[in-house]
């Protein structure tokens, strides 16, 4: 009987890694949106803010775009 | 010709069965999270799952045939044996939807084919080295992974959000949410939908109808679709209401943290060979966010019985796959009659079910439910044991039993 544990463990690395870095990802966009929401509040603008928050969606739109790539190969 | 056309369509049709109760019963794991969090209106998220899913089965040209995985010897199988097969598995899904447990559909239908095989080929047609690295290493790895993954995940997302508040967050978890879940649907249909077709194919060659390594015709392609997506639009939502609502409390964060978590342990796995459950990632990803939440909490009674159900589903789908072989072997009658049990007993668990409604409705309300589920659930899981893989040499025969019972005290 053999047991591939080399896959499994880069299936847990890799899973591991993507998962943690695509959620810290998603949810420094939304903290930067927030911050806008607030700073138009406030009657101020955060530009930078807003900027590194779409830099975050776009990482993780790209991210959703390979997962359907390997879907669909 | 005759003879064998009448056992091939009913194959056919049992596969189809088998794709519905599938889609069905795998709704859940793409979109309990989503559902449980309010990020979709449970009929919206349905019909988005099933949309996905019908996508899904014709995305991939990839031909499924290792529906098996080299767990029997596909050499010389007949018809009858996939029947079987299909009977165990569907049983055995119908079953785990009425307790509302999540359990793997793939597992229902290995344990079926080898029971099958057992009775029609003897022991020595069942590849054990390849149960235990395909099935069993899977079925505690695949929680596992993706239940670190999420808890992680949810950690650092309740750090890095603590100033994350307002209509942006809601919404863009809301979105985030629905794209990953989104991700799991297409997956489980280019997945599910294609075993299905394997499985077809698979029988029409053994009858003799096409031609061996053929690709799967247009029309295995479409009904078989079709079943999942229906299965998944109907929705099982006793399943649903488990995951989401059963196992832990979800907030958006968490929801978003456990399917995301899901979908890249299921990309992961498929791509890098060593395939894992959806079901069980799903499971464990849910568990995971809510260990990852400051005074989340996880109902371990509740993923007792699923682990349990999990230990069992093999078994108990290979017994009722080995007696159903048996029977069909008497010859045609024997058939029919297996045909009438499954329809019998289906039906009859249908109408336990609506004893106690679960739908779209009340699928976020979590209250246990009392009198005939528990019970059921008793018959299942029967003690909260934590030997559940020793279990599975004992408890197979109750468990078996439970589906005759429970149909003739209807």
């Amino acid at each position: 009987m053999k047991i591939d544990w080399a896959a499994l463990g880069s299936v847990f690395g890799v899973s591991l890694v993507v998962t943690v870095a695509l959620v810290g990802l998603f949810t420094l966009g939304i903290a930067g949106l927030s911050r806008r929401e607030r700073a138009a509040e406030q009657g101020g603008s955060a530009a930078l803010a807003v900027t590194g928050a779409y830099l975050c969606f776009a990482g993780c739109a790209a991210a959703v775009a390979y997962g359907i790539s390997l879907i669909v190969a | 010709m005759e003879n064998f056309s009448l056992i091939l369509a009913i194959v056919v049709v049992t596969a189809l069965a088998f794709d519905f109760t599938n889609g069905f019963h795998d709704t859940a794991n793409a979109m309990a999270t989503t559902i449980s969090t309010g990020a979709l209106k449970p009929k919206v998220a349905v019909a988005m799952s099933a949309a996905l899913n019908l996508v899904g089965a014709f995305l991939s040209v990839e031909v499924a045939n290792t529906i098996s995985k080299g767990l029997v010897d596909e050499t010389g199988i007949r018809p009858e044996v996939i029947f079987a097969a299909l009977v165990g598995a569907i049983l055995w899904n119908l079953l785990t939807w009425l307790v509302g447990l999540p359990s793997s559909s793939s597992h229902a239908l290995m344990g079926g084919l080898i029971g099958a095989t057992i009775a029609s080929a003897g022991l020595g047609a069942v590849h054990g080295d390849v149960l235990v690295t395909k099935v069993l290493i899977p079925a505690i790895a695949a929680p596992l992974v993706a239940g670190i993954a999420a808890m992680l995940a949810t950690r650092l997302s309740y750090r890095l959000g603590r100033k994350a508040d307002g209509k942006a967050s809601e919404k863009g978890y809301r979105a985030g949410q629905i794209a990953s879940a989104g991700l799991v649907s297409l997956a489980h249909g280019t997945n599910d939908a294609q075993k299905t077709m394997g499985i077809i194919t698979l029988a029409l060659v053994a009858g003799g109808a096409v031609a061996p390594d053929s690709d799967p015709p247009v029309w295995v392609i479409l009904t078989a679709g079709l079943a999942i997506a229906l299965g998944t639009y109907l929705g099982g939502w006793r399943i649903i209401r488990t995951m989401g609502k059963g196992l832990t409390d979800l907030q958006p964060q968490q929801g978003f943290a456990a399917q995301t978590s899901a979908a890249t342990v299921i990309l992961a796995s498929s791509h890098l060979g060593f395939s894992l459950s959806t079901t069980h990632s799903v499971s464990g990803s849910v568990m995971g966010a809510g260990l990852g939440r400051k005074g989340g909490v996880v109902r371990w009674s509740t993923a007792t019985r699923m682990f349990v159900a999990w230990g069992l589903t093999l078994p108990a789908a290979a017994l009722v796959g080995a007696v159903a072989e048996y029977v069909t072997g008497l010859g045609a009658w024997g058939t029919a009659l297996v045909a009438v049990f499954l329809v019998g007993s289906s039906a009859a668990i249908w109408k336990i079910s609506r004893r106690e409604v679960v739908d779209h409705t009340n699928v976020n309300h979590h209250e246990e439910p009392a009198g005939v589920v528990t019970t059921a659930i008793a018959a299942v899981a029967v003690p909260p044991t934590h030997a559940a893989e020793d279990l599975s040499a004992t408890i197979p025969a109750p468990a078996g039993e439970s589906a005759p019972s429970t149909a003739t005290s209807v």
